[in-house]
């Protein structure tokens, strides 16, 4: 066949040597600082229990307010001379624990009502479309502080409650590229190979829509550790003794005149961290968006 | 265009119905109120009584079509703790907090957006950077840490302007920064990006090549294209800047409906918090149909789509 | 002999709003048609866009619902849409598209598509299932080292190959092609189409052939049916409706497919507007455009009638006996 033989040059391996120099061509230097730096907190957020020096209710009241680069309490104490570090490790481990799980859940939850609208349309379809409108009337800290408030703050409840944030974002992508798909594309063609629709959503639709959820979720992740440490700075988030990034700033804020420490700490982990995840973001969405390459 | 705006109108309509119903199904059935205004160690029939008064012993559908029927006649309820209207009480803090969000929202409008533009006809300039590193810092930074590191450097260490309160405009100062900083910034890069997808179509090219002077064909072909997906996330801004002030006035002491509602909050307020809950979905819906007609005024696609 | 397939009365009728509070306007795709396909035979449906083929093409497949009428395949009626009877005559009928591309999915090897019926209707054990997609590459052209390229990796007429191997996989006894080959780089047009022929007289499977193209429906078709405006206009044995088009408007299509040698002289030309299934005229669809239009064409609808053995038209002028030399 004349025609089958085009294709065939494009396929030469290339070769395989020096993969950390393809690496740093590859990669920026601030997302390389990004990814060291993700790393490291996951590592802080899985090992915390070994890196931690003290307990975080721990309290030493010979040295309270003790300023950064004591011996023994490297970014200082607090005003009960609990160790700064110590807790500013346990707050990374949870306010990622809630990101992560929340992220999770807002992607699983939106996607599904988005294959959802697509398959069934009709009522389904406007179901999903008012609550996506509901959604976006009303900012999420807003809806969070009520709910919270009257449930009460519990662990579980904020990672459900920041679980919806961000879900409407997930569900009009997944919808949008399920009907497109399965108007006359892909998705339509293997309905009419005979595929039942869970081989149709999970086979087909799903790995091609992944990469696109998986940029909206490096959008949402930092969105909910910012939307979970406002509420905690607010005092309605995590509850002590349990603390988090947004909840040590908001108790060290009592100490802005005289121990800044307490509240910088944290902050800047919430800023570098946020600041990685958006350049991280960033790259993979160049990497993995078919419809910007 | 009369439908375009009918079907606009519609959907705020349905979506004002649905943050009632959620107001009413969460604060409703969240917790009794009973117990929380009243404390545990009250007795059984002082609580019946409380109840009573409130209309909380009556099935939820009765007090949902009775809660219906008081706000469409404009009856928020009585606040539970301070005994007064809730809505005198949300509409007295309605402009402190206006005083500090319309500020902060004409200045993100009248900084960002031309800096953004200018950053877009100046690529690789200092203020194209300055743009860049603006929207960073708008993205990562959230406004309670801004608004401590402002109070930090501009009341601590230097102590030329307050740290809270309402008294002089000089108080008012640091909370409109904190509020819109970060706004001035995310504006400034999206107007930038909106401006150089549009200065890259043909019809840049055309309108320079047939001989129009720079300005004309920034003023006449490229802001009117971009000013279409800036309208968007302005509207989105809004939102923001009213989540954005319950933070900063809680940081500054500033004593608007934001402050309000963690305060109403933190004691179970009921009526206090469904109003504020339904002031902000509203000022919300309105903002949306605003940039929707904006829009449909702006995209001359849409106005010929809607009058086929 | 029995009709593997047989559409009677089919109507399908797209309902088109300008606006979610304007009335909906009913726009007929598919008018009271019918159409038989025998086991083995191979019928071309022509006709301008616009024309309904596409839709009698997805009806025909139980894809589009037929809001009247019925279709009967293998003596048994279509069964709705998404059942699971549905699902599984898939096996039996299957489609190949237009643009290859849209079709395929781009995260799988082809080889895996290919092979995708037999999992789906759970066809043959593993080893055999790889064995018959060794065998469906190669029938269709694709050579074995091309079994783990991705759809972007091959051309368009090697991703079309792919879709007709995959379409043939489950051993279908009809095939409905839909322009398979317009979006095609004419070079490669005629080989796919002598394949399409080749793959269906060897397995006996009958053809349902959609296309604009007259040169390529000559090609390959038994019998041809011309379609206007949701209906059948004519029909008969391929050799006879293009030496011998006897319906104007079948008149005015095969004299102007281009012959060498021959000039533009005595070539029927349509007149006015191409047809809008939106606007549809009174009477004989065809009258505005037709050139021997008569007074009964504007106010009645022709009946598709047997004018000769083995061939039908719907004219009043051929009815009559009046425009034949014409």
């Amino acid at each position: 066949m004349s025609s089958a033989d085009l294709t065939q040059t494009q396929q030469t391996p290339r070769p395989a040597f020096g993969i950390l120099a393809r690496i740093r061509r590859q990669v920026p230097a601030s997302v390389g600082f990004g990814i060291l730096w993700l790393a490291a907190m996951v590592l802080i957020a899985i090992l915390a229990d070994w890196l931690r020096p003290y307990g975080i209710t721990a309290m030493d009241l010979t040295s309270r307010l003790s300023p950064p680069g004591t011996p023994g309490h490297w970014l200082g104490t607090d005003e009960l001379g609990r160790d700064v570090l110590s807790r500013l490790i346990q707050s990374i481990r949870v306010s990622l624990v809630i990101a992560f799980g929340a992220t999770i859940i807002s992607a699983v939850f939106g996607t599904t009502l988005g294959f959802l609208a697509a398959q069934f349309r009709g009522t389904v379809e406007h179901l999903v479309l008012v609550l996506a409108d509901f959604q976006a009337a009303l900012p999420f800290l807003i809806m969070s502080l009520a709910v919270l408030a009257f449930f009460g703050s519990s662990m579980m409840l904020l990672v459900c409650l920041m679980g919806f944030y961000g879900w409407e974002r997930y569900a009009r992508i997944a919808r949008g590229l399920a009907i497109s798909a399965g108007a006359q594309g892909y998705a339509a063609s293997v309905v009419q190979l005979g595929a039942n629709p869970a081989r149709v959503y999970f086979r087909h639709i799903l790995p091609n829509v992944a990469s696109t959820l998986i940029v909206s979720m490096t959008l949402t992740f930092p969105e909910i550790i910012l939307m979970e440490s406002g509420l905690s700075f607010l005092g309605l988030g995590v509850q002590p003794p349990e603390s988090s990034l947004g909840n040590m700033v908001g108790f060290g804020r009592e100490y802005l005149t005289s121990a800044p420490w307490i509240m910088l700490a944290p902050a800047a982990v919430i800023m570098v961290t946020t600041l990685s995840i958006s350049l991280v973001g960033d790259w993979l969405r160049d990497k993995l968006d078919p419809t910007i390459r | 265009m009369v439908q375009f705006v009918l079907t606009r109108l519609l959907r705020a309509v349905i979506t004002i119905a649905a943050v009632v119903t959620f107001a009413f199904v969460v604060l409703r059935m969240s917790g009794d109120p009973a117990q929380v205004m009243l404390g545990p160690d009250v007795p059984q029939e002082s609580v019946d009584a409380f109840r009573r008064a409130w209309g909380l012993d009556q099935p939820l559908w009765v007090q949902y079509f009775a809660y219906l029927k008081s706000i469409l006649t404009g009856d928020f309820g009585v606040s539970m703790r301070d005994k007064a209207p809730a809505i005198q009480l949300v509409l007295e803090r309605v402009p402190a907090t206006l005083q500090l969000t319309l500020p902060a929202l004409f200045l993100k409008l009248l900084i960002g957006i031309p800096a953004g533009v200018y950053a877009a006809l100046h690529r690789q300039s200092v203020t194209d950077r300055g743009v860049i590193l603006a929207s960073i810092i708008g993205f990562t930074i959230p406004s309670f840490v801004l608004g401590l590191l402002l109070v930090l450097i501009f009341s601590v260490t230097f102590g030329v302007l307050p740290s809270g309160g309402q008294d002089t405009w000089m108080h008012g100062i640091l909370p409109t920064l904190t509020l819109s900083i970060g706004g001035i910034g995310i504006l400034a890069r999206f107007s930038r990006s909106a401006m150089i997808e549009v200065m890259g179509q043909p019809f840049i090219r055309t309108a320079s090549a047939k001989g129009l002077k720079w300005r004309e064909v920034v003023w006449g072909h490229a802001l009117p294209n971009a000013a279409i997906p800036i309208v968007t996330i302005v509207g989105f801004m809004v939102g923001s800047l009213i989540a954005g002030a319950v933070v900063v006035e809680s940081i500054f002491s500033w004593p608007g409906i934001g402050r309000l509602l963690v305060v109403s909050v933190t004691n179970r307020d009921l009526a206090v918090v469904q109003c504020i809950l339904l002031i902000i979905a509203a000022a919300m819906v309105i903002s949306n149909l605003v940039v929707d007609l904006l829009y449909g005024w702006l995209d001359p696609r849409l106005r010929a789509h809607v009058a086929h | 002999m029995i009709p593997l397939i047989e559409a009677r009365g089919l109507v399908r009728i797209y309902e088109i709003r300008k606006g979610p509070f304007s009335r909906p306007q009913p726009v007929r795709a598919v008018d009271d048609l019918s159409l038989s396909v025998m086991p083995g035979e191979t019928v071309g449906i022509v006709g301008e866009s616009g024309s309904g083929k596409s839709t009698l093409g997805r009806m025909l497949l139980g894809i589009d619902r037929a809001q009247a009428g019925e279709v009967i395949f293998d003596g048994r009626q279509m069964p709705p849409l998404h059942s699971q009877q549905w699902r599984a005559l898939r096996a039996k009928m299957q489609l190949v598209y237009q643009d290859p591309l849209a079709a395929l999915d781009r995260r799988l090897t082809i080889s895996a598509q290919i092979g995708e019926p037999l999992d789906i209707h759970g066809i043959g054990s593993k080893e055999e299932r790889k064995e018959r997609v060794r065998e469906l590459m190669g029938a269709v052209g694709l050579r074995p080292d091309q079994a783990g390229r991705y759809p972007h990796e091959l051309s368009g007429g090697q991703r079309q190959r792919a879709v007709i191997a995959r379409a043939l996989a489950a051993r279908p006894s009809l095939l409905i092609c839909d322009e398979p080959v317009s979006a095609l780089d004419v070079s490669i047009q005629a080989q796919v189409v002598n394949m399409l022929r080749d793959l269906q007289e060897q397995n006996g499977i009958a053809m349902v052939f959609i296309s604009h193209d007259l040169k390529v429906v000559r090609n390959i078709a038994d019998r041809v049916a011309v379609m206007y405006l949701g209906k059948i206009v004519e029909e008969g044995s391929s050799d006879t409706i293009f030496q011998f088009p006897r319906h104007p408007y079948t008149k005015a299509l095969v004299s102007s497919v281009p012959v060498p040698g021959k000039r533009l002289q005595g070539r029927v030309i349509l007149q006015g507007e191409p047809p809008n299934p939106a606007a549809r005229p009174s009477g004989c669809a065809f009258h505005p455009r037709c050139p021997l239009a008569t007074d009964i064409c504007r106010t009645r609808t022709p009946e598709l009638r047997r004018i000769e053995t083995g061939r039908t038209a719907a004219c009043h002028l051929l009815a009559n006996d009046l425009a034949v030399a014409a």
